[in-house]
């Protein structure tokens, strides 16, 4: 067994044995497995159909019929936000998955290459950063129209540049190391190293800005839901569902509450996870006392 | 440091010229004709020959992008498809509600943030410093939207303490802008604290670890005098960086919060520009939010630069 595959399954098993023992990460991995599950088979789950209409159950306050209280149009809330947890899973994992592509592929050229094209590529990274992240995201959506895959490649976009800096400063400090000269001395060609080389040996921080850009991509989707840019009715989105509620706040207010609550949980969730891998596979990232405390 | 200036400021132009460019771009990736979008069903003949014309775009594109720069540079970034206002007053006008909205927030932030953080690093396990971390972690994962929602339920419908909505000038009636403005400030200050919190937490506790400040304890100094002394003004230099980006980010990123409070600022600008196709407001709301954005980002590298010389060596 190679030194490579040894090292990838200890951070592995580290990762995973830290998930266990940390009772927030764990906490958070429960959540997020009720929320696949709930993804996945939503429809199938939701005790009644999303857009049935009921006028004689308008705005119904939680009952055990109803345990999340009816719309506005008399629909069961409790199975629109079950079957709206799949919206904001599909587009977390799709726009994260654009964004760790596109920004992985640029930060290794960039760091490998170095020279022009690390100049040309890392300063369109930073005029991307220029911009508030949701503002570009509702400019991108504006000019391409409201909708799902819009905001996935909105989203995609802006979360570009952080993985593509991330990705260049882990290849800068790996393409120093002996092993990787070892690779350029017997021959093996640019693309085998950064395949088999350096993008291994920066998983690490990569596995822990996924994580994290999750939580803040499920933000973004439910922000640009609430403008109705996301999601287009009748479809659910936990953002649009609280947009729709905000005018029946004071009149009913598990409108707004059980749809925010919804996008809490599976944010925090993504973020007590994402803050225990971090711990275990990125430890330049902790404070100096967290980290005594974790060798104590 | 005089390079380092002239390093950054050349920095800074390279960046703010590309992005002239994207928000150029923005309108050529419009589906279709912009001007026939935005039109819609005012469509007629003249007034469309006449916003293209004034847009430039019957030129060749790269002479669009020329003249939308040189134009820019001028403060000129065009009319607004919808009233035939010049672009800037319209985005100029609204500048006042969203600065008075982030820099309350900033300050509503800081209240919260420095006490909080501080303590919690100086009495690191302590029940001050779980509840610090708890509230970090809330205020990082909480749609701020949400928190606004709630806001309103409890602080309007409940108790009926505060407006759910709206906005006064400050110059118009103090009192009655600061009824209005502390909702969306709270709401918004709040993510912001728990952002400051961890930050200022994590480097005072840095700071507390350095050989320094182990050496002023063991001269028996009181801890007061070496909190404030030597660790707060160190732990203190990288917060203002944080403090500053968070001011920048909330100057163009809280269209949802304005959108939320009917408060009529840049963010609430651009959400109607959106959704009525007046792509030149689009424009000139985004390259304004993002000049500022870099603006603020220069002016805290220089000031970082001048308050730690380190980093103009290195």
């Amino acid at each position: 067994m190679s030194e490579r595959t040894v090292n990838r399954e200890g951070q592995l098993r580290r990762a995973l044995v830290a998930l266990r023992r940390d009772p927030l990460a764990l906490t958070g991995s429960l959540v997020l497995a009720v929320l696949v599950v709930v993804g996945v088979g939503g429809s199938w789950l939701a005790p009644s159909g999303i857009n049935e209409v009921n006028v004689d159950q308008m705005l119904q306050p939680p009952s055990w019929a109803h345990p999340f209280g009816t719309d506005e149009l008399g629909r069961d809330v409790l199975s629109r936000v079950m079957v709206a947890a799949r919206v904001s899973l599909q587009v977390g994992l799709v726009s994260v998955g654009i964004a760790l592509v596109v920004g992985v592929t640029l930060g290794l050229f960039a760091g490998y290459y170095r020279g022009w094209l690390d100049n040309v590529l890392m300063r369109c990274m930073d005029v991307l950063f220029a911009f508030p992240v949701l503002l570009l995201a509702v400019a991108i959506v504006a000019v391409l129209g409201p909708g799902l895959v819009t905001a996935m490649v909105a989203i995609g976009v802006v979360y570009t540049p952080i993985f593509a800096r991330v990705t260049r400063a882990g290849v800068l400090s790996v393409r120093e190391q002996v092993f990787v000269r070892a690779a350029v001395s017997v021959g093996a060609s640019d693309l085998r190293i950064m395949r088999r080389h350096v993008l291994p040996n920066i998983a690490a921080p990569l596995i822990v800005q996924t994580s994290l850009s999750l939580a803040f991509a499920i933000l973004s989707e439910a922000a640009l839901s609430f403008l109705g840019l996301g999601v287009q009715p009748p479809d659910p989105a936990w953002g649009r569902m609280l947009f729709d509620g905000r005018g029946f706040v004071t009149d009913a207010w598990w409108l707004g509450f059980f749809p925010g609550a919804a996008i809490f949980l599976t944010v925090l969730a993504f973020n007590l996870v994402g803050d225990a891998l971090r711990d275990v596979l990125d430890p330049r990232q902790l404070t100096v006392s967290e980290a005594r405390r974790s060798t104590a | 440091m005089a390079r380092f200036v002239i390093r950054r400021l050349l920095q800074s132009a390279v960046v703010l010229l590309g992005v002239t460019l994207v928000v150029f771009l923005l309108l050529q990736l419009v589906p279709g004709d912009p001007v026939r979008v935005a039109l819609g069903t005012r469509f007629d003949p003249q007034t469309y020959e006449a916003l293209r014309a004034r847009a430039g775009l019957d030129q060749p594109l790269v002479v669009q992008y020329f003249d939308y720069l040189r134009r820019a540079l001028t403060g000129d970034l065009g009319v607004s498809f919808r009233s035939g206002r010049p672009v800037t007053a319209i985005v100029l006008e609204r500048l006042p509600a969203t600065l008075s909205l982030a820099v309350t927030a900033v300050v509503f932030a800081m209240a919260i943030a420095f006490p909080l953080g501080i303590v919690s690093a100086i009495r690191s396990g302590s029940l001050v410093d779980h509840a610090a971390r708890v509230f970090s972690q809330f205020g990082v994962s909480v749609p701020d939207f949400w928190m606004g929602i709630m806001g309103i339920l409890l602080f309007s419908g409940v108790l009926g303490w505060l407006p759910p909505s709206g906005y006064v000038a400050l110059t118009e009636d103090p009192g009655r802008w600061a009824s209005h403005v502390a909702l969306p400030a709270a709401t918004v200050g709040l993510v912001t604290a728990s952002i400051l919190t961890r930050f200022i937490r994590s480097s005072m506790l840095e700071v507390l670890s350095e050989d320094y400040v182990r050496t002023a304890e063991a001269k028996g100094l009181r801890t007061r005098v070496v909190v404030l002394r030597h660790v707060l003004r160190n732990a203190l230099i990288p917060v203002v960086t944080v403090v500053a980006v968070q001011l920048a980010s909330l100057l163009g990123g809280v269209i949802v919060i304005e959108v939320l409070f009917a408060w009529p600022g840049i963010g609430r600008l651009t959400y109607d520009a959106v959704a009525a196709r007046d792509y030149p407001v689009l424009q000139g709301a985004v390259l304004l939010v993002a000049a500022l954005f870099l603006l603020v980002n220069l002016l805290v590298d220089i000031l970082y630069a001048r308050l730690d010389p380190r980093i103009t060596v290195k």
